[in-house]
């Protein structure tokens, strides 16, 4: 496929790997942000191409994961209602909730949908006016246009029977939540290119400024992140503290005009609990008062604060970078994909089911 | 969750920008996609798309750059070598 294959040539990212070592004088300690770059990180070993001096930390870029506990079990009381259709992307139907996930709830008859598209969500509200369709949107800002759009056309086409239950993040303030933590060690960051690419970069400019932190927006394949790690580091060798943008094929300093204006109209910032790390102001979307129609929590109640969840589980270090998979007991014994006891196990780009895929002694074949 | 996949478009149709629909072909397998995010697009480019939606189109120039910054760093290594 153009655009992929040419960025996994094995060549040059031995090229790249050699740059970095002989860049590199001092420890660095980079996050890579995005849970799609961590997977690409672990499945191609670009982890173990690096010199021992530059350490790769995995960030809490996983939708999936952060999504807290009490939306999960919102979206499964709302599947028992025996006129919703809860249509969700097909990461979220294993999560666990306090008391089971999406999965054993449509197993009970609930009416959960997979959809590939928040639009695929509208036509079925169309095709079906006497049900009422949820859709479950969460995501980070790469999502959030799409989920806004669906929002935007049920608006314009006066579809009654839509609603959207939402539990939307967004990613500098959790960057800027792990940069203000007393015990942080990220010396930079590789930005997620996809956010970027609807947002633009020049939120993360005040960032690096006042934590003098070289930030560089980088994309997916290996060649992509062994460059950002490469200008990363050597930003950090020149003591320079700026944003830099590797993945220039898709991301433009004002990012996707129209995407954002869409995410304007629909949604407003809010404050965000993610799962996992805690309360984090200013870090999640809600719909605007002009959407307020389309609000799921109007139809169905609001969202109740979930207590802590307990147990042996660690992926709240996992989802700030503190703690690598293998740190924990239970990985890969009595926490697997099929048996997960965390969401960074249960999401396909979770960091732990990442480990457990393509590191542990006992994966699969992988690919 | 954030994956976004390059396809290269075969067709545009629609005229109300909110709802034009390409034809967009990811190496054989071609599927409509919304492309409202991208009101420049125009058969023949490549775009990537996330959840059905194009959000930006490959900037073929820009994408050719990381392998002129391979080639200098190619150089570079390699003369580090000789030393």
């Amino acid at each position: 496929m153009k655009f992929r294959d040419e960025y996994r040539d094995p060549t040059a990212a031995r090229h790249l790997a050699a740059a970095i070592a002989g860049t590199v004088t001092k420890p660095w300690t980079l996050m890579e942000v995005c849970g799609g770059q961590t997977h690409a990180i672990v499945r191609f070993g670009i982890d173990e191409l690096l010199p021992k001096m530059v350490t790769l930390v995995h960030g809490p870029g996983c939708p999936v994961c952060v999504t807290p506990l009490e939306y999960i079990d919102k979206a499964i009381e709302i599947a028992g209602h025996s006129e919703v259709i809860l249509c969700s992307y097909g990461d979220m139907l294993r999560v666990p909730g306090s008391s089971g996930d999406l999965l054993s709830a449509k197993a009970l008859g609930g009416d959960i949908r997979i959809v590939y598209s928040p639009l695929d969500a509208l036509v079925i509200a169309r095709a079906q006016p006497s049900r009422e369709v949820v859709f479950f949107a969460v995501g980070f800002e790469t999502t959030a246009p799409a989920n806004a759009m669906a929002a935007y056309h049920a608006k314009r086409e006066g579809i009654t029977n839509f609603s959207m239950l939402v539990s939307h993040v967004l990613v500098p303030p959790a960057m800027r939540s792990i940069l203000a933590s007393p015990d942080n060690r990220i010396h930079g960051f590789l930005a997620a290119g996809h956010v970027c690419t609807i947002m633009g970069y020049e939120e993360y400019e005040p960032i690096a400024v006042q934590y003098r932190v070289p930030i560089v927006v980088t994309g997916f394949e290996p060649l992509d992140i062994l460059e950002g790690i490469y200008l990363c580091v050597l930003q950090l060798e020149a003591g320079r503290a700026i944003v830099e943008n590797q993945y220039s094929r898709s991301v433009r300093r004002d990012g996707n005009r129209q995407a954002k204006a869409v995410m304007r109209e629909v949604f407003r910032v809010i404050p965000r609990r993610w799962r996992g790390i805690g309360d984090i102001a200013e870090s999640g979307l809600g719909l605007a008062e002009a959407y307020a129609d389309f609000d799921a929590e109007r139809r169905f109640g609001p969202v109740r604060t979930a207590v802590d969840e307990q147990g042996v589980c660690i992926s709240g270090n996992v989802l700030r970078g503190r703690s690598k998979p293998t740190d924990c007991p239970a990985f890969g014994t009595r926490c697997t994909p099929e048996q997960p006891l965390g969401v960074t196990m249960v999401s396909s780009e979770g960091t732990c089911a990442a480990y457990y895929r393509y590191r542990s002694a006992n994966a699969g074949s992988g690919n | 969750m954030c994956l976004a996949i390059p396809g290269r478009i075969l067709s545009v149709s629609g005229d109300d920008p909110i709802t034009r629909i390409g034809r967009v072909d990811f190496g054989g397998i071609v599927k409509e996609i919304n492309l409202a995010y991208v009101p420049e697009a125009t058969p023949g480019n490549h775009v990537l798309v996330h959840v059905g939606f194009a959000i930006t189109v490959i900037d073929e120039l820009e994408a050719a750059s990381v392998f002129e910054y391979l080639r200098e760093i190619g150089e570079l290594t390699e003369g580090a070598e000789v030393k």
